[in-house]
């Protein structure tokens, strides 16, 4: 499978490099002043201190789970009058903390504009959906161990390599996504503690592209829109057989919609999804998630000079919670069939916006945990901020934000932007 | 996290448009307008003189684009940078606008990308693009007393005020800077930081080339002065201009590095495509 899967691969990424080449070159040649790449970046520290005195497994970094130096480069350029264009991103990460080095393409896309429809191609982030911090619609791949660790939100988003159009017709922006698949960046036993016995196990990453679609459109004041999804879990679903751990990601399709709009001198936002776990429809299989309904409402409003104060709700509804149940093996924490969360985000500048008090808080109503993520940032210059924050997780142990209650930690982040 | 940051940051609230005619000369200090208060000889003309300016210095053409450098100077002399592109268009003639603003710097902030729908008579629409995450978000109405990008101009200073947000009071006819001007004193009807403002406006060309907010102490707060005024494509603008808070000593300067007035902006610029995709004819 693994095989299969490298040749696929190979094929799609030749496909996007030969396209990023084409445009490059076609920008080039077209003699366009746009087409020089615009090169920016930074050059960012950040270091992570776990608090508590839960000891660390031995060889692991889970005292200082992060402890890196990173060097971002950003190019790009456009031509054709602007009907082509390109962007990539590298980082060149040093990680004192695993004693490693390494290189990442987050993003390297050529772009294709005419009147009606653009075109991209290439390893590109997507955001979909209108919650804060909380996903529905969006299922695309996301990196928890940098959020758990204090990096940058946008290191939160991470790049599919996709084909993405858009077309333009007067009655809405559609938006239709091809990408191959890409697992979520999970807390792994190197930088964290946590629960349970490490299973070793062989993942199988499914080789099927996956495909979504996006319908949107305004109707008066308020923003609308749908949303189909045909892609995969990306946390492994873990089985044994014969006495071996193995980790695939099912088949998930997710069906939803949001609006948002004003309301008084806020934004009012809805979303909602269904996520169809193709694999396990009836319930009955424990390594694979039950179907799901999930619910939000959020608003936010300024309440004072400066001062941002946001809300929201949130509900999972599993379904065939019966037989989730029945199927359960002993000594499993058993989930409730409504899971509930609350959200507060509150944020407050002070001189001339250098500075930044922010705060941000999940609280698990129905599992009886929270997450609560202080932060301060300053701007010594237009190049230069510094911010310290913490990542602190409480309340009941078998709760999602809970289950991390050992890894309560404390970052600083510097970053030299140029 | 960032994405608030720049949600605050970059939030732009417009005041509600202001209904006004247009004036095809300038009014006297003295001309009374037939039909408009006709008790008093003094108020309409006043508040022609103010909705004339307001007119001038926010409504110039059926659309607009222009590149903006904006320089932030702490009292110590510490610098910071803007850079940004910004596209207006005018909706008919009932005071709704479109403002488009794409930041070139810095590049931290490169990319963001900001969408006002501005209405006469309701709160207005507006969004954002964070380009780290590609996130298209609309953002809440802010405080229209707040600073804009951490500058010394307020939101409201960037978009307009109504004429009836402001009593207005003439108090003369005098010269600055060589240019005949009328002397106005209004007072916000509302409770905000200043209680009384001083502005002077060009008789003939209708900009207001000086500004001073005071607190109802009499201190002076911020000074606003037109320091550079053209006549681009038929419409006097003030090119470089300057917003100086006399409490902190902290002062913005911005310069209009290219401006233009009725360049065939179309109503689909001001949408989420080019939210996330900047249109290269206009944001250079």
């Amino acid at each position: 499978m693994s095989t299969e899967k490298g040749v696929k691969k190979l094929g799609f990424d030749s496909f996007f490099f030969l396209f990023f080449m084409l445009v490059w070159s076609a920008t080039v040649s077209a003699g366009d002043s746009g087409w020089m790449p615009q090169i920016h970046g930074f050059l960012q520290a950040h270091a992570a201190a776990r608090l508590g005195n839960v000891d660390c497994a031995v060889q692991t970094a889970c005292d200082w789970p992060f402890n890196e130096q990173r060097l971002q480069l950003k190019a790009e350029g456009s031509g054709m009058g602007g009907s082509l264009g390109y962007a990539a991103k590298l980082d060149l990460l040093h990680d004192a903390a695993l004693d490693d080095s390494d290189s990442d393409v987050r993003e390297l896309y050529a772009d294709y504009n005419a009147e009606h429809l653009t075109l991209r191609a290439g390893r590109q982030v997507n955001t979909w959906g209108v919650a804060d911090l909380l996903f529905i619609n969006d299922t695309f791949p996301k990196d928890w161990v940098s959020f758990f660790g204090g990096l940058p939100l946008e290191y939160l988003k991470l790049g599919s390599d996709a084909l993405r159009l858009d077309l333009y017709p007067e009655f809405a922006d559609v938006q239709i996504l091809l990408a191959d698949f890409r697992e979520d960046r999970l807390p792994d036993r190197d930088r964290f503690v946590l629960p349970g016995p490490e299973i070793s196990a062989a993942l199988d990453e499914p080789s099927d592209l996956e495909a979504s679609l996006r319908v949107s459109r305004y109707f008066g004041s308020w923003d609308g829109a749908v949303y189909l999804s045909r892609t995969h879990y990306r946390a492994p679903a873990m089985s044994q057989i014969a006495g071996q751990w193995r980790g695939e990601y099912p088949r998930l399709n997710a069906y939803g919609a949001s609006l948002s709009g004003p309301l008084g001198n806020g934004v009012l936002n809805f979303e909602a999804g269904y996520y169809d776990s193709v694999r396990d429809r009836d319930g009955t299989d424990p390594a694979v998630e039950n179907s799901q309904t999930r619910l939000l409402i959020g608003y936010s409003r300024q309440v004072a000079e400066e001062t941002t104060l946001g809300f929201q709700a949130y509900a999972e509804w599993m379904h065939d919670h019966d037989a989730y149940r029945r199927t359960l093996p002993a000594g499993v924490p058993e989930r409730d069939e409504l899971r509930t969360v609350a959200t507060l985000r509150f944020t407050q500048f002070h001189l001339h916006q250098t500075l930044r008090l922010s705060l941000f808080a999940f609280w698990g109503v129905s599992e009886g945990d929270g997450y609560i993520i202080p932060s301060v940032r300053y701007a010594f210059s237009d190049n230069l901020w510094g911010e310290l924050g913490a990542n602190l997780f409480v309340g009941d142990r078998n709760g999602q934000f809970g289950s991390l209650g050992d890894n309560d930690n404390v970052y600083a982040t510097l970053r030299y932007a140029f | 996290m960032k994405c608030t940051s720049l949600l605050i940051i970059l939030s732009f609230a417009c005041s509600v448009a202001v209904q006004t005619p247009s004036f095809a000369a300038a009014p006297t200090a003295n001309e009374a307008v037939p039909g408009l208060l006709p008790s008093s000889r003094i108020s309409p003309s006043v508040d022609k003189i103010v909705a004339r300016s307001l007119e001038t210095f926010y409504y110039a053409g059926e659309d607009q684009r222009t590149r903006v450098s904006m320089r932030l100077i702490n009292s110590q002399g510490k610098e910071r940078k803007r850079v940004m592109t910004l596209l207006r268009k005018d909706l008919g003639t009932s005071g709704e606008q479109r403002y488009y603003i794409y930041f070139h710097e810095p590049s931290d902030v490169k990319g963001t990308a900001f969408m006002v729908w501005k209405y006469p008579a309701r709160e207005d629409d507006r969004w954002i693009f964070i380009p780290a995450i590609k996130l298209v978000r609309r953002i809440a109405a802010d405080d229209k007393r707040s600073s804009f990008v951490g500058s010394d101009f307020t939101y409201e200073d960037v978009s307009g005020r109504d004429l009836e947000d402001e009593t207005h009071n003439l108090l003369g006819e005098e010269t600055l800077g060589g240019r005949p001007v009328f002397k106005i004193e209004s007072a916000p009807q509302a409770k905000v930081e200043y209680v009384r403002r001083l502005s002077w406006i060009d008789r003939e060309r209708g900009l207001p080339l000086k500004e001073e907010y005071y607190d109802a102490r009499g201190e002076l707060l911020r000074t606003f002065s037109a320091d550079e005024v053209r006549e681009v494509d038929g419409h006097w603008t003030a090119t470089r201009r300057t917003m100086h808070d006399a409490q902190s000593g902290h002062r913005t300067e911005v310069v209009f590095d290219e401006v233009n007035y009725d360049v065939g902006l179309g109503e689909d610029l001001f949408s989420e495509r080019y939210l996330r995709r900047p249109p290269g004819q206009w944001v250079r």
